[in-house]
């Protein structure tokens, strides 16, 4: 069965970076842009992970994995975070918001297909 | 201690950091690459230049800057740690050592060659580290996740998955942690892992798996090696044996055992003085215990006789207390070989592999310092003459590393100390040719294999041919042996042509109390060593009168040579109606001596013999007695090949 990954990011350059390289890893990707619309998607229970941005308008990523989880919307679906810095702090408010990993901006296709397929255990 | 030198505890310090530094860089030498091993030998370096400085050892300091400045680089991953560089940094160590030992004067040339031989190396080494080359290491890895792990999309499948692609590995769940059905919570994790993988990749690469739950988890990984992998399969984690096959090398086991002594528990540092003279008070102690104990005995008084009573079974647990506090772990002694064998290794141009087994066991500290000599002598004959060259083991069919295994075990109130090489084994044609040449023996004698193999312990026995730089140093065999029987210990040879030899040395735990069987010979008093006596057999008059001139007596149809020590010793008395025939032996070979009386079992503190009689080869020592009185205690390796001698004597003569 082919995966399907939920990719929520405001800029329409990182939403296709993102699409282009997990399809061709094999899976199948739906985007949102922003936390509000990510929160409605992903509802719909469809996907097997979710790789958000943090820094958007209408809903920022930190209030969507948090609202996830708090709905249990998302039981058990990995959500992987962007962040541009290896900001401890950052990650530690996010992983405790619900975040299962992260994945450091700039990142080389093949890089993010490999934490992809870490968290989803393939 | 207070009141010591700072200078001479900062030696002693010193000797204890430079040990370390050679015990980590064979390690190194010898294919662990291992971080923590690196790390050592670094802040071992880094130590003894910090305190050199402070004590005043400059040169020293100055010096070991430069060791330091070198390995950090290799810490760092800058360059590898090749052979040459780790020979490099071990001759350093060894400058290092001297001038910790000898100070500086006169040593800045070698000093200064020494560093430039260094900086030479290296550039060569200059390089990434290798570390993926590594071996294969197994690592246990215990680990548990928050309870909410799962709901956040951590999937513990996931990370076992990403474990099993580093390697062999085999799981093992706890299921200790989790609640009874009534309080479960289905999407909580309560699980605990275990988890031994075998993977050639670093640590970092396991520390990977986890990094994104690392923070929250309990994670613990450390490497184990082939002993403790049955102690995993009895958590029923049954390991691929496979992917195992021949890792755990037994060298590695004992290094193991290594690194657990050094780490040690709580230790006080005593000089060795204080120890030999509290060992002598306890001596004495003994002794006068034993005078109480006689006139406790000769006397009606019941009080006196349960104090002697208490007084015997103190000075008793106190003196087997202080023998356990005088004892060393044998590794102390084995670990200074590695060097030796590293240095072989390099002089012969022989690939030589020294495996050590029984580290732990521990011999009296005394008894392991006079070893180290001959033990080195038999390491480095069985390096020079007992194995092949690589070419000859190539064409012999064997792995082209030599094998030479050291292993200690205990054995009753010896420790048995074993060489074996797996060389080309003694030429008997050869020691045959050499001893007859030299006149040991008589063209075309009949001898035992094994007393042919004794044959090389004879003094001024050395096959010519085989004199070389390094076993050809002045001391032979007949010095090997003579140390051996000084500490009351036998050494015995057995040795298989194209398949190697084995020597093995048994020595006593202790030489400063033994126990003994106290006799009576005409006036005097003797002490035999428990340990060598087999039995003690009455000597009727008509057995006495039956074997005169020929003193062979039968023992359960085997003839046992026996000795009158009364004709020995030139007692005039007469002798008793009823001599007894003590029966003593030295591994395979026996004698019977004749006393007059067997008086019992007598704790004996050993007193050695002044230097005047150095020469006197019947007794080893002396003891004294409750009474005041002295005994003499037999050498029970000297008399048996006396008794020996004698049979072969009367042989040839009938």
């Amino acid at each position: 069965m082919t995966a399907s990954i939920l990719t929520v990011d405001d800029s329409a350059s990182m939403r296709q970076a993102i699409k282009v390289a997990l399809r061709s890893g094999g899976f199948a990707v739906e985007e949102a842009v922003n936390g509000a619309e990510g929160l409605t998607k992903a509802a719909s229970g469809q996907f097997n992970l979710i790789i958000t941005d943090l820094n958007m308008p209408v809903m920022d990523g930190l209030t969507m994995i948090r609202e996830l989880r708090a709905r249990g919307s998302a039981v058990g679906v990995p959500i992987l975070f962007l962040t541009t810095e290896s900001d401890d702090g950052i990650k530690q408010q996010c992983r405790a918001a619900g975040a299962t990993g992260w994945v450091t901006k700039p990142f080389e296709p093949d890089q993010l297909v490999r934490i992809v397929k870490k968290v989803l255990g393939q | 201690m207070s009141d010591q030198d700072p200078r001479e505890i900062f030696r002693t310090e010193a000797r204890d950091l430079l040990e370390e530094i050679e015990q980590g860089l064979l390690d190194l030498v010898e294919g662990t690459d291992d971080r923590e091993l690196v790390n050592a030998v670094f802040r071992g370096l880094h130590t003894l230049k910090g305190s050199g400085a402070m004590f005043g050892f400059d040169a020293l300091a100055a010096f070991t800057h430069h060791c330091e400045t070198a390995f950090d680089r290799v810490r760092k991953g800058e360059v590898r740690a090749t052979p040459d560089l780790i020979t490099a940094v071990l001759n350093a160590r060894d400058h290092m050592r001297a001038l910790v030992e000898d100070g500086a004067v006169g040593r800045e040339a070698e000093g200064e060659e020494l560093l430039a031989d260094l900086h030479r190396v290296l550039a060569l080494a200059d390089g990434p580290a290798a570390a993926d080359a590594a071996d294969p290491t197994t690592w246990r890895i215990g680990f548990s996740l928050p309870a909410n792990a799962m709901v956040n999309g951590i999937n513990p499948l996931a990370l076992l998955a990403e474990l099993r692609s580093l390697g062999a590995c085999e799981v093992v769940a706890s299921t200790d942690a989790v609640p009874m059905l009534g309080e479960l919570v289905p999407t909580e994790c309560h699980l605990a892992w275990t988890v031994v993988l075998h993977t050639a990749e670093p640590r970092a690469a396991i520390e990977e798996v986890f990094i994104f739950v690392m923070d929250e988890m309990n994670l613990e990984i450390e490497a184990i090696d082939g002993v403790e992998i049955v102690a995993a399969e009895e958590a029923e984690a049954k390991v691929d044996e496979t992917a195992l096959g021949g890792q755990a090398s037994p060298g590695q086991e004992g290094r193991q055992a290594q690194a657990e002594a050094r780490k040690g528990g709580e230790s006080v540092r005593v000089p060795a003085e204080r120890l030999d003279e509290l060992m002598d008070r306890v001596g004495e102690l003994v002794i006068a215990q034993s005078r109480l104990k006689q006139l406790a005995s000769a006397s009606t008084d019941t009080a006196l006789r349960s104090v002697s009573e208490e007084v015997e079974r103190l000075a008793g647990e106190l003196r087997d207390t202080m023998m356990v506090v005088r004892m060393v772990p044998i590794s102390t002694l084995f670990g200074r070989f590695r060097r030796l064998t590293h240095d072989l290794s390099r002089d012969t141009g022989k690939a030589i592999e020294l495996s050590t087994r029984g580290e732990a066991t521990e011999l009296d500290k005394t008894i392991i310092e006079r070893l180290a000599d001959p033990l080195i002598h038999l390491i480095r004959n069985a390096a020079d003459h007992g194995l092949e060259t690589p070419e000859q083991r190539l064409a012999a069919g064997k792995p082209i590393e030599g094998q030479l295994t050291l292993s200690a075990v205990h054995s009753g109130a010896e420790v048995v100390i074993t060489l074996s090489d797996d060389g080309r084994g003694i030429d008997r044609a050869k020691v045959r040719a050499k001893a007859e040449e030299s006149g040991l023996l008589a063209p075309g004698a009949a001898i035992t294999d094994a007393e042919l193999l004794q044959m090389i312990f004879q003094p001024g026995f050395s096959t010519a041919s085989a004199i070389t730089s390094l076993s050809g140093r002045g001391v032979g065999m007949d010095v090997v042996k003579r140390t051996i029987e000084g500490l009351r210990g036998t050494i015995d040879i057995t040795s298989t042509p194209g398949q190697g030899s084995h020597m093995s040395l048994r020595i006593p735990l202790t030489l400063a109390i033994i126990d003994g069987l106290l006799v009576r010979v005409g006036e005097g008093r003797y002490v035999i060593p428990l340990a060598a006596v087999e039995e003690c057999v009455e000597l009727s008059p008509e057995q006495d009168a039956r074997s005169t001139g020929r003193s062979m007596i039968s023992l359960r149809d085997e003839f046992v040579p026996f000795l009158r020590l009364r004709e020995l010793f030139s007692t005039n008395l007469p002798s008793e109606p009823h001599q007894k025939l003590v029966v003593v032996s030295t591994g395979e070979e026996r004698v019977g001596l004749v006393v007059d009386q067997i008086i019992g079992d007598h704790q004996t503190v050993i007193k050695a013999l002044s230097k005047l009689h150095a020469d006197v080869e019947t007794f080893s020592g002396a003891t004294i007695l409750g009474d005041g009185g002295v005994a003499l205690i037999l050498d029970v390796a000297h008399l048996v090949a006396a008794g020996q001698q004698l049979e072969k004597r009367l042989a040839a003569a009938s």
